[in-house]
């Protein structure tokens, strides 16, 4: 493989990897609390609101129905809003966070759910609010739980990415369709897609020896 | 310090309206262990939680320490809670906590500085002996470690009040009892008023002063322990009771005939209570010496105690001269004691006549 060609896999890697971590970013600060809402104002929970928790419920439940294909096409006039423009790295962010916030938000409601209902029942008992209950309870207990859903996320994200990258957002999906499938250089599609193997093996090392690390139950 | 009055607690239920609580009242007083003791769903934790308002009681009225918390608003509720510490039957500690964190963690609600936090906890893991496992995660302590922690983290807060759901109920009898003692040695030494919610006898047995029986969300009895316990009244608290004392015939005479009559050679089977001083009291001595024709056997004795009074049991067999016998009946009924009689039975294998 030729010199530019490691280039261009480099600077391809690298635009994947910042697509990622931003869009991830955004997303878990969004879709962390959007997680506590979905939970915490369930049926029975301490913030119980019936009416809102269905209406965010049903919010979530209709973005995530939406194949990611569609809804990074859907938003382009939102895209343009946000960033000025529909091409590029950092407008190929904005379907990412979209898609992530409700995926995260179950997922963190999800593992919120694991936490026996005593736990928050004690911490009651001892004249914690609700507040409290959730940063210094619901939280910690989840943490594990949490981070290992978290390295879910981040692996859709590697693959939305590549997507996004596709039409004109950079990063290894862009890099694989134009070089390896439009002018046809097999070398170029392998290698890229044995980066995304590593980089999807690396991410879920990573999240399994913290969410190992955090765990004491 | 606690005194529920009328309390009612109705949940909306698929199925309808349930009244797990129909009407409660109840004065603990300061100082006291409080024994409260039910069959499963007889609405113990209800009644447990209503104290400390973790569940509002559909009617009715709740005090602790002369406010009533019935009144309160959520936020005066939170802060009145800190004088009521709980311990759960599944411990409820935090997993991702240390032994020291969750002992700290009450502490920590209340916005306490670390100094202030750590000298509040060394002398609290030294109470409930755990100084050695303070950096430990509960993953790693046994149930009556858990326990203890649990006991601990209570306590952090100095509450006048101690309520205790099912506390024993997860661990092996030999656990139960060192929680038990643990117990008994705190609400001693820092004067604090515990409500014992059990559905075991020998809890209420070990550790309570008073008891109420608890069923179908009304208390159908309560008192001291001592007399609920030597002169129950309902079905139930016998059932309860019954679980402890063995109510069976010795061996011997076990599938008898037991009749009413005397008839020569039968033995007269009484069940005889001790309490209290009476206990030590040599009342069988004096009945042998005053009675030389009746000869008594002991058949069943067992001493223990009841709110650290000494309570006997035994079952003895007299034979001998009908007169003599009746004569010797009734010189225990003048005794301090409480006497059942349960009837003439041969011994097996005894030849008639
Ligand atoms: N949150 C609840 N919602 C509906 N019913 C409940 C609830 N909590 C308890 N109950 C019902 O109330 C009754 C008393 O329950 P509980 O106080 O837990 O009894 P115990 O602790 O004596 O076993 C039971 O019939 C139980 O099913
Ligand atoms: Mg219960």
């Amino acid at each position: 493989m030729s010199e530019d060609m490691v280039l261009l896999l480099g600077k391809a890697l690298g635009e994947t990897v910042y697509m990622v971590a931003v869009s991830m970013t955004i997303a878990t600060l969004l879709g962390v609390p959007l997680g506590v809402l979905l939970h915490t104002t369930a049926k029975g929970q301490i913030l119980e609101a019936a009416a809102l928790n269905k209406a965010v419920g049903a919010v979530v439940n209709a973005i995530r129905s939406i194949p990611f294909i569609i809804l990074m096409v859907a938003i382009i006039p939102l895209t343009r809003l946000l960033v000025g423009s529909a091409i590029g790295t950092t407008a190929a962010m904005v379907p990412l966070v979209i898609a992530s916030v409700p995926f995260i938000g179950r997922q963190v409601e999800t593992s919120l759910k694991e936490v026996p209902y005593g736990l928050i029942e004690a911490a009651q008992a001892m004249g914690a609010s609700p507040a409290q209950i959730i940063f210094r309870v619901l939280l910690p207990e989840s943490m594990p739980s949490i981070v290992a859903q978290l390295t879910t996320v981040i692996i859709s994200l590697v693959g939305e990415s590549a997507m996004a990258g596709a039409i004109g957002g950079g990063g290894l999906g862009d890099l694989a369709i134009r070089y390896g499938y439009q002018r046809f250089r097999p070398e170029v599609m392998l290698a890229t897609v044995v980066i995304l193997i590593i980089l999807v093996q690396l991410v879920q090392l990573a999240g399994n020896t913290l969410a190992r690390k955090l765990d004491k139950r | 310090m606690i005194k529920l009055s009328q309390i009612e607690k109705t949940y909306a239920t698929p199925a309808g309206p349930l009244r797990a609580l129909k009407g409660i009242d109840l004065n603990i007083k300061k100082g006291e262990i409080y024994g409260i003791i039910g069959l499963s769903g007889a609405g113990k934790s209800t009644l447990v939680r209503c104290i400390n308002m973790l569940e509002r009681p559909t009617r009715g009225k709740v005090f602790v320490d002369g406010r009533e918390l019935t009144a309160m608003s959520d936020s005066e509720l939170r802060s009145v809670r800190k004088d009521i510490g709980m311990i759960f039957q599944h411990f409820n500690l935090l997993s991702s906590a240390t032994v020291y964190d969750n002992i700290a963690f009450p502490l920590r609600l209340a916005g306490k500085g670390e100094d202030a936090i750590r000298a509040k906890v060394i002398p609290l893991l030294k109470l409930v002996g755990l100084e050695a496992k303070a950096e430990q995660y509960p993953s790693q302590l046994s149930g009556g470690q858990k326990q203890r922690v649990g006991i601990a983290r209570a306590l952090a807060s100095e509450p006048k009040v101690l309520l205790c759901d099912e506390a024993t109920s997860a661990l092996d009898p030999q656990t139960t009892r060192s929680i038990l003692d643990l117990i008994k040695s705190i609400n001693e030494r820092l004067h604090l008023t515990v409500v014992v919610i059990t559905h075991e006898m020998q809890v209420i047995k070990d550790i309570c002063d008073k008891v109420a029986v608890l069923d179908g969300g009304v208390i159908t009895e309560q008192g001291t322990v001592l007399d609920v316990f030597t002169n129950p009244q309902k079905d139930i608290t016998k059932e309860f009771i019954s679980v402890l004392l063995s109510n069976e015939l010795p061996v011997a005479f076990r599938g008898g005939l037991v009749e009413k009559e005397y008839s020569e050679g039968a033995y007269l089977l009484l069940r005889l209570t001790f309490i209290g001083e009476s206990a030590d009291e040599p009342v069988l001595a004096g009945m042998i010496r005053k009675f030389p024709e009746v000869e008594c056997t002991m058949l069943f004795g067992q001493l223990d105690q009841i709110s650290g009074q000494p309570f006997g049991r035994m079952i003895v067999g007299l034979t001998g001269p009908q007169q003599q016998i009746d004569m010797a009946l009734g010189y225990l009924a003048a005794q301090e004691l409480r006497e059942e009689v349960i009837g003439y039975v041969r011994r097996h294998g005894a030849a008639a006549g």
